[in-house]
């Protein structure tokens, strides 16, 4: 289980960074947001997998015992989630945004803040 | 020590910015409330400052969770520093806006997220934790996005879109640098991970994080080779977001490089000489970038990056003595920075163009005003007695003394650019003759009443007094820089502060 969600985390990060390469907008949105779940996925993964052991206590115990899955990860994930969720919306309307104004999906195209007004 | 009262900036700038959405289209009312909101908060800095610096670490753990398992603030006397320079900056800033910002932006919300962005600031500043740091800085960027877009016009959102790309990338990074420290050590608090980190074996795996730390924050901090996106989106919106942005939004990274590479990972020998390249590199491409620019903009945005390398060279140098010069570098550079961008403000007010070709004439026709520019332009250039002066001292000092002749040369041949921009800058603005104009460029700023040309020179003038004050009470700067260099060097009274015990086995 691992090993394939470490490469997938691989692929969505090389996936990403290639859409970003690209010069059309909306690959490089699609790219954002590959590379935005691919750093979730590895939160994921670095806190380690375990399988049917919530940290739950049970009511006998005082403390938790044995192993048990880390919440802290799935609390950083979810955060991220919602951060992200949030710039891809702005990033979003931002690229819609420049299309209206220069009615063109290649981002060569973008050069007007690179003459002098 | 425990004290609860170091969140205050952090929430007074939250309540402002709560309090000014409920006036969203009272021009007038934001105004004010904006104004009267940046002075209390600049009383509560100079009110933690002192309390700081008396006390030296001040903590405060959210909902009482003891480090290392909840979030931690922690006040420093570097972290403080940077919270009464962004006070003053702000209000600066604020003051200035009331002018500056066209009545159609405020009404589409810029003072709120002016707040809103200072909160991300000084959140930044003061948390103890590498989680919420992330989050710090989402808070920012969301909201400089909001600021660098504001009005909408086409070169604010093309430059807007390799802002926020850029930005988003260094986000990820940042985060993917989280996620793999915590799988190093389970630890999020920055104390903790300072005890843990020392400890791994791997420390092959420990620099690969380190430098995925330096290259989020590097993408944020505009270093070589990751600050492309700086002088192609910092010119667009007005003086204003452009002052704020060029002041504070680059050096909350170099304040994160700071902690981080001081507290976390130790340069070893590799990490400090690639910084020390990497300044090299900056301080050269940012210095023939200004050389070459007509515009003043885009030419202060290239010396932003020219003067980044000061800062990452002293982190590179990692002594006592370039830290020092670092951090009193990073004081002068924020006040200095803010006050370039509002005075270009002023002066394409006059003029109606930032284009050094068709500016002229400005110290014929404002002899006062001209004398105060010269004042701040020169400040940034070092000339001595001036603010720049005293940390590059210290810096060259610390490069003779660490044998870093490469950096050595570029610092001198960056000072020697910036020299020559800022007289050529001063000869082609103020001592030339006005070039004649087919359409004649409408004065804007003598238009103006004289209270509202008070309330746009009133912040460079005070900004300029800092300066001058940094210039020529540098003893004291010097006192604050060293105590905030020994602090960084030495880290194990901070660790203590923050986990409430003695260190065992360190």
């Amino acid at each position: 289980m691992e090993l394939l969600l470490i490469i997938l985390i691989g692929v969505l990060y090389a996936t990403g960074i290639f859409m970003m390469l690209r010069r059309s907008m909306v690959k490089l949105l699609i790219g954002l947001i590959l590379l935005g779940n691919g750093a979730n996925m590895l939160i994921f993964v670095l806190g380690g997998i375990t399988t049917g052991k919530p940290p739950i206590i049970g009511e006998s115990e005082k403390i938790l015992s044995g192993i048990y899955a880390d919440p802290i990860p799935q609390s950083l994930i979810l955060t991220a989630i919602v951060i992200s969720f949030g710039l891809q919306a702005f990033a979003i309307v931002l690229l819609k945004r420049v299309y209206v104004l220069i009615e063109t999906d290649d981002l060569n195209d973008l050069t007007t803040p690179e003459t002098d007004i | 020590m425990t004290d609860n009262s170091i969140i205050l900036p952090v929430i007074a700038h939250l309540f402002t910015a709560v309090l000014l959405i409920f006036f969203w289209r009272k021009v007038r009312i934001q105004q004010a409330v904006s104004v009267a909101g940046n002075i209390l908060i600049l009383g509560f800095s100079i009110g933690l400052f002192i309390k700081t610096w008396r006390a030296g670490y001040l903590t405060m753990q959210a909902g009482d969770w003891q480090a290392p398992f909840g979030i931690t603030f922690v006040s420093d006397v570097f972290s403080s520093t940077m919270i009464l320079l962004a006070g003053i900056a702000g209000l600066a800033v604020s003051i200035y806006s009331t002018v500056g910002i066209s009545r159609h932006r405020i009404q589409y919300g810029y003072f709120p997220i002016f707040h809103f962005l200072l909160l991300g600031l000084n959140g930044a500043f003061l948390t103890g934790d590498i989680f919420n740091l992330y989050v710090w800085f989402e808070v920012i960027i969301i909201s400089s996005f909001v600021l660098m877009t504001l009005g909408g016009r086409k070169p604010q959102v093309e430059g807007a879109i390799k802002y926020v790309t850029l930005n988003l990338l260094a986000s990820v990074m940042f985060l993917t640098a989280v996620a793999i420290l915590y799988g190093l050590t389970g630890s999020l608090n920055m104390a903790d991970l300072s005890l843990k980190m020392a400890k791994i074996e791997n420390r092959g795996l420990v620099n690969i994080t380190g430098l995925l730390f330096f290259l989020g924050f590097g993408i944020k901090s505009a270093v070589f080779p990751l600050y492309f996106w700086l002088p192609s989106s910092y010119h667009t919106p007005p003086s204003a977001i452009a002052a704020v942005f060029g002041g504070l939004l680059t050096k909350v990274g170099v304040y994160a490089l700071l902690r981080v590479f001081t507290l976390i990972f130790i340069p070893d020998e590799f990490t400090a000489t690639m910084f020390t390249i990497v300044a090299t590199a900056t301080l050269l491409t940012g210095a023939f970038g200004a050389f070459i620019k007509r515009n003043i903009r885009k030419l202060f945005s290239y010396l932003i990056v020219c003067h980044i390398g000061f800062l990452i060279g002293g982190l590179g140098m990692h002594t006592s003595e370039a830290l020092a010069g670092t951090v009193f570098y990073l004081i002068h550079d924020i006040i200095v920075k803010t006050n370039i961008f509002l005075a270009a403000g002023i002066m394409y007010k006059i003029s109606g163009t930032t284009n050094m070709d068709k500016l002229g004439g400005l110290y014929a026709d404002y002899p006062k005003l001209s004398l105060l520019v010269a004042v701040v332009l020169f400040s940034m250039v070092g000339i001595p007695p001036l603010s720049g002066f005293w940390p590059k001292i210290w810096l060259f000092d610390a490069a003779f003394s660490t044998d870093t002749w490469y950096l050595l040369i570029a610092m001198i041949i960056a000072s020697f650019i910036t020299l020559f921009v800022i007289a050529r800058l001063w000869s082609d603005a103020f001592w030339k003759t006005r070039p004649v104009q087919e359409v004649p460029p409408t004065d804007d700023f003598s238009a103006m009443s004289w209270y509202r040309r008070s309330l746009l020179v009133t912040p460079v003038l005070v900004l300029a007094a800092v300066s001058l004050y940094i210039g020529f009470g540098a003893e004291h700067i010097a006192r604050l820089s060293e105590r905030i260099a020994t602090d960084l060097k030495d880290t194990a009274p901070y660790i203590k502060a923050v986990l409430g015990r003695e260190i065992v086995n360190f």
